[in-house]
């Protein structure tokens, strides 16, 4: 089956969720080809060859500079054109959303979105997509080709085969209404920190921190792991930290790879918005904290004495 | 400026997914989608500024969708337009974009705009479908929207900060939810609301074909629904001044530092 | 120790005033009803149906004849019941328009069972005759309140929902209209950037239907002197909604166990189990909010209740869709106001206690008192009369005196007062009371105020079964279950004093279903917005108000 992985970059390089896909792609014994869109982007596809992709097209044109959807739907709709590509993947993100559905649309293509895996069952693809905050799970399929798909953030991991890549070189040409949306400045600057939803490392403080003046607890061991700090809505409700924070049913629902909750009970509210986590680390002083019946690992210790040490473990492994 | 606001009516409270049909059980209370309410707020500070125009409401739905209109109507919007036909339940993207587009070709806004995402499937695409099916220039996840000159100026967040960009209307533009916070509907407005237009459309009234709607003209489908795996045994270990190391030893192993 | 020596910080005369909008920016309706339950709107539809066939009164009162406003999401959204409904005032009330079998109901009851329970044991016990229930008919009270909104719709009323209603405007000693809550405010109530204030309402006549615990009822209670001789008790009930394996054949009520026949523990009530159709099952506890343990929790009781072999059995297999709490009214007829109107203001249902405790019911009772409402009201306006000379609307009591609700709640008004003395002797003297009639006791036996009984502490929380999360839940889990969505930040809405001993902190934290309260070493602290507006505190030494509208649960099924 030839597989078209759209590889977004950002600067000097591809991003890493383009390339997991890639590699998952490959893994699922399909002909991956990976479509790299921008200018001056030539040297990128030499990276997609070590991730699986047998070959690689590249669209390299000045009018694609910008990070905007609509040129690359052009692009990517002439490759399938040109090729017959049963389908096309994308990692997450705001542009390759875009991207995709405006492919959909374009050429009448299935997409289905928020994948956390594929697979080929019978040489038919198939996606597994999550429901109702995860709480369930379904298996969807495509009825046409084309198959389109965005895949959730950090589902696969990039895996280096250290092949290379055969270089197609796409002649672009692209609809008029494409271009007229302009980039007038574009961010360059990372935020300060991820923010809560984006992060891979949550460490979230909830009311058994005691007091807020014991955020700071949480707010080391979130700058050591290189995480967002989250709350929980008993906490913010108190005042101790902002409703911007606050994890759960009606505050931010996360799902990075690592949750860690100090003091945080568990209650269903907070569960809720957190619970596509990768790995749930739990520290609580109360032994029948709900937190426990799906964290992970969890800790039943004070939050004082085994937070700070634990930011300090962790700080040296990551100097050291 | 006239400025067509597209919402959806969601299932309010608990959902469940009929077993059936796969699909999400949308037989009881609905509610606007609460993304879409920060769209309808800012296409009505966009006409105040511009201090002339319409607010139009566009949505595909179920006949009971009128409900949710009303409640934006009573936020202020002018009029609201509603495609109902049991031969569009079930539509995927593809379908629900073509009609959509069909419709919003017949009002030749100025602005088109969209929430953020459907709180019921968790779809945050829809507006470029339907941006690409009218060929209008589209921006997403717009943090702010000026308007200057025909032309619109988007700050649009993405994973690396704000971005902005400038498209000539009309335009489609997806509005975050941190762009406003919506109004709530004055006592008045929700009076005034009941006896604004309501006009209900078939898919034969916006000539749309029924084959390429529904689930019939969709192209994806849900095979079987599973419970999410189980995240494997869950550990839990007593602090004895050593768990602080338990868990550094924990994460390793994981992978996760 | 008593919750009454702590008294809220609440005065009902903040509540009270004259209109404060100009003029011409109040909203002006005819006949303004606060509440969309059963009885408002039974109310607004009679008064739709009078206005029908009298198009000139109708069209005195203006662009909006009938107004309701509603707190909650929708029309339902705030209703919890049993709910086994006696069809009598809804026949009336639809006389000629819309048979039973096109209304809500999950059908008739067919056979009832009443059981004392022990802790692993059922025996059944012949059904007292206050509690039959044949024809009449199961139904969840959310969704026949959704129902009567869309009646009421199609009969020509406005109804506001998302909208709480805040304050009597009284001017010159006459009610004329309410004001609406403000919206869009932070938790020290300074306003946020939506805010949008509340708005005067003013009507020719103010009909309040607030149910249990009516902010505003209250108020005008206190404003017009109208409190009855003994003052209201009420009872708290928590259900839940099942999807079950097996269809139940029956309507079941029990007595005794998990509550406790002392009467130094004054624990009165039981439980319910009602058939929704083959597929589901409601079932709920009730107990009367003039116990005594610290440690009484209504919640955990019906938790409790589950894990006994007769209730287990039913559920096996099940899962549970749906929660929800409400208090209900318990005083009975000696706790009905003096007088159910006053100038340009008519009382009816749950909030001026037309319950029915030995009998379990008072939808009906709601509903015939909202459309008697609505004649009396129809009645002034239609005369030409000012609604707000006093006595314009004394029509209204005399209805109600020669209704059925007055008959049904006089036999029965000693009977809630008996079981204050033990469950066996309030048993046997309601026996006697049910055989003569009511003719024994002659005369009235006073209730005392929930507030006024003297704490008492046990082992009481030792029974209460941890929860699973499959047969038994705990509070937060519930919140969840009734669709909870009330906005973090608003102000609290809840008056109580913080500085209570930690023996009432205690009580409250018990004793609240949501988990709103949570005692601490220097008093308790509040989560507002996990409130589901039972009532219960306000029985309980402390005062719910409304919070902003569209707060609270998300009722569909209770």
């Amino acid at each position: 089956m030839a597989t078209l992985v759209f590889l977004e970059h950002h600067g000097d390089e591809l991003l890493k969720g383009g390339l997991g896909v890639l590699s998952k792609a490959a893994s699922i014994g399909d002909e991956a080809a990976g479509v790299v869109v921008g200018s001056g982007v030539g040297a990128l596809a030499d990276v997609a060859g070590e991730f699986g992709a047998a070959r690689v097209y590249v669209a390299d044109a000045p009018e694609l500079e910008a990070p905007l959807p609509q040129p690359r739907v052009d692009v990517l709709a002439r490759i399938v054109e040109e090729t017959n590509a049963d389908a096309v993947l994308f990692a997450n993100s705001v542009l390759a959303a875009d991207t995709a559905a405006g492919l959909a649309a374009r050429l009448d293509a299935g997409l289905n979105w928020d994948l956390v895996d594929i697979a080929r069952r019978d040489g038919k693809l198939i996606g597994t997509r999550p429901a109702l905050q995860d709480s369930i799970y379904a298996d969807v399929g495509w009825t046409s080709t084309p198959q389109l798909a965005l895949i959730r953030t950090g589902s696969f991991d990039p895996a280096a085969t250290g092949g290379s890549a055969e270089v197609v070189d796409v002649d672009v040409r692209l609809e008029d209404f494409s271009t007229t949306a302009r980039m007038i400045e574009q961010a360059h600057e990372e935020s300060e920190g991820p923010s809560i939803e984006d992060a891979d490392v949550v460490v979230a403080g909830g009311r058994g921190l005691g007091g807020p003046e014991n955020f700071t607890l949480v707010e080391e061991l979130a700058k050591a792991l290189g995480g967002a700090v989250g709350a929980t809505r008993a906490v913010v409700d108190a005042g101790w930290y902002p409703y911007s924070t606050q994890v759960g049913q009606t505050g931010r629902t996360v799902s990075p790879k690592l949750y860690v909750a100090c003091g945080v009970s568990g209650a269903i509210q907070h569960k809720v918005g957190m619970q596509g986590s990768g790995v749930i680390v739990a520290i609580n002083k109360d032994p029948h904290a709900p937190i426990f019946e799906f964290a992970d690992l969890g800790v039943v210790g004070d939050i004082h004495q085994v937070v700070p040490k634990l930011t300090e473990l962790v700080t040296q492994r990551k100097s050291g | 400026m006239k400025i067509a606001v597209c919402v959806k009516h969601v299932p309010e409270g608990a959902k469940r997914i009929d077993p059936e049909t796969k699909r999400l059980d949308r037989s009881g209370e609905g509610a606007l989608n609460p993304f879409d309410a920060h769209a309808v707020e800012e296409a009505l500070r966009l006409k105040a500024d511009t201090g002339e125009g319409e607010v139009v409401l566009v949505s595909l739905g179920p006949a009971k969708a009128q409900d949710a209109l009303r409640k934006a109507l009573a936020m202020g919007a002018d009029r609201a337009v509603l495609v109902t036909d049991d031969a569009a339940s079930g539509s995927d993207l593809v379908a629900t974009s073509r009609v959509l587009a069909q419709v919003l070709a017949r009002q030749n806004a100025d602005l088109v705009l969209f929430g953020q995402q459907g709180n019921d499937s968790d779809g945050a695409v829809l507006w470029a479908a339907v941006a690409d099916r009218l060929r209008l220039p589209m921006v997403s996840q717009a943090a702010e929207v000026t308007r200057a000159d025909g032309s619109l100026r988007v700050k649009r967040q993405t994973e690396f900060g704000y971005d902005v960009i400038e498209a000539p209307l009309p335009a489609v533009v997806g509005v975050s939810d941190a762009i406003n916070e919506p109004r709530y509907p004055s006592l008045k407005g929700i009076m005034g609301a009941k006896s604004k237009p309501q006009e209900t459309l078939s898919l034969q009234d916006v000539d749309v074909s029924a084959d390429t709607v529904g689930e019939s003209g969709s192209k994806t489908e849900v095979l079987e629904l599973k419970t999410p795996p189980s995240r494997g045994a869950s550990r839990k270990i007593e602090d004895d001044g050593n768990a602080a190391q338990a868990i550094v030893d924990f994460l390793t192993e994981k992978r996760l530092i | 120790m008593r919750p009454a020596d702590f008294p809220p910080p609440f005065r009902p005369d903040d509540y009270v005033g004259p209109p404060t909008d100009p003029e011409d920016e109040r909203i002006d309706v005819g006949v303004l009803i606060v509440g969309a339950g059963p009885a408002g709107l039974g109310c607004a539809i009679r008064l739709g149906q009078l206005l029908e066939d009298a198009p000139d009164v109708r069209d005195r009162l203006g662009e909006v004849p009938i107004a309701v406003l509603e707190k909650g999401k929708t029309p339902g959204s705030h209703l919890v019941s049993g709910a086994v409904v006696n069809p009598r005032a809804l026949r009336r009330l639809f006389r000629d328009r819309k048979r039973i079998d096109e209304m809500p109901f999950y059908g008739p009851v067919d056979h009832e069972s009443v059981y004392m329970l022990t802790a692993k044991r059922a025996l059944p016990i012949p059904t007292p005759p206050t509690m039959k229930n044949h024809g009449n008919y199961v139904a969840s009270l959310s969704q026949l309140g959704r129902w009567l909104g869309e009646q009421a719709e199609e009969g020509g009323a406005m109804i506001l929902p998302e909208t709480s209603a805040v304050k009597l405007l009284v001017d010159g000693g006459r009610v004329r209209g309410v004001r609406t809550e403000d919206k869009g405010r932070g938790r020290e109530a300074e306003p946020l950037g939506n805010f949008e204030p509340g708005a005067d309402i003013v009507a020719r006549v103010t009909v309040l239907a607030e149910g249990t615990q009516g902010h505003l009822t209250g108020v005008a209670l206190d404003r017009f002197g109208l409190r009855g001789d003994s003052p209201q008790v009420w009872a708290l009930g928590v259900k839940e909604v099942w999807k079950v394996a097996k269809p139940l054949d029956r309507v079941i009520h029990t007595m005794g166990w998990p509550l406790r026949p002392q009467a130094k523990y004054r624990e009165f009530g039981g439980s319910f189990i009602y058939p929704m159709g083959e597929e589901m099952v409601t079932l709920g506890m009730v107990v009367g909010l003039d116990y005594r343990d610290v440690d009484l929790s209504v919640h955990d009781l019906l938790q409790e209740l589950k894990t006994h072999p007769l209730v287990r059995r039913i559920l096996e297999g099940g899962e549970r869709v749906a929660w929800g709490a409400k208090t209900i009214p318990e005083g009975g007829f000696v706790s009905v106001p003096k007088q159910l109107h006053a100038p340009g203001l008519l009382l009816c249902g749950d909030g001026v206690g037309f319950v029915n405790v030995p009998a379990l019911k008072g939808i009906h009772y709601a509903i015939e008192s909202g459309s008697l409402a609505a004649e009396a009201a129809f009645g002034a306006l239609s005369r030409g009369e000012t609604p707000w000379r006093p006595g314009a609307l004394a029509a209204y009591d005399d209805a109600v005196q020669q209704s059925f609700i007055w008959r049904d709640l006089r036999e029965v008004r000693n009977m809630r007062q008996a079981f204050g003395r033990g469950f066996w002797l309030g048993g046997a003297l309601a026996g006697v009371m049910t055989a003569t009639r009511g003719h024994f006791p002659p005369g009235t036996t006073r209730t005392e105020r929930d507030a006024d009984q003297e704490l008492v502490r046990s082992d009481r929380a030792g029974s209460y079964p941890a929860a699973d999360g499959k047969l038994t839940f705990d509070k937060l889990s519930s919140v969840f279950a009734a669709g909870n969505r009330t906005r973090d930040d608003q102000p609290n809405h809840i008056v109580i004093r913080r500085d209570v001993p930690r023996e009432i902190a205690e009580l409250w934290e018990r004793m609240c279903p949501a988990q709103v309260y949570e005692a601490g070493d220097d008093g308790i602290s509040v989560t507002p917005s996990n409130c589901v507006q039972c009532g219960a505190i306000t029985a309980k030494g402390g005062r719910l108000t409304p919070p902003e509208g569209g707060s609270g649960p998300e009722y569909t099924l209770t």
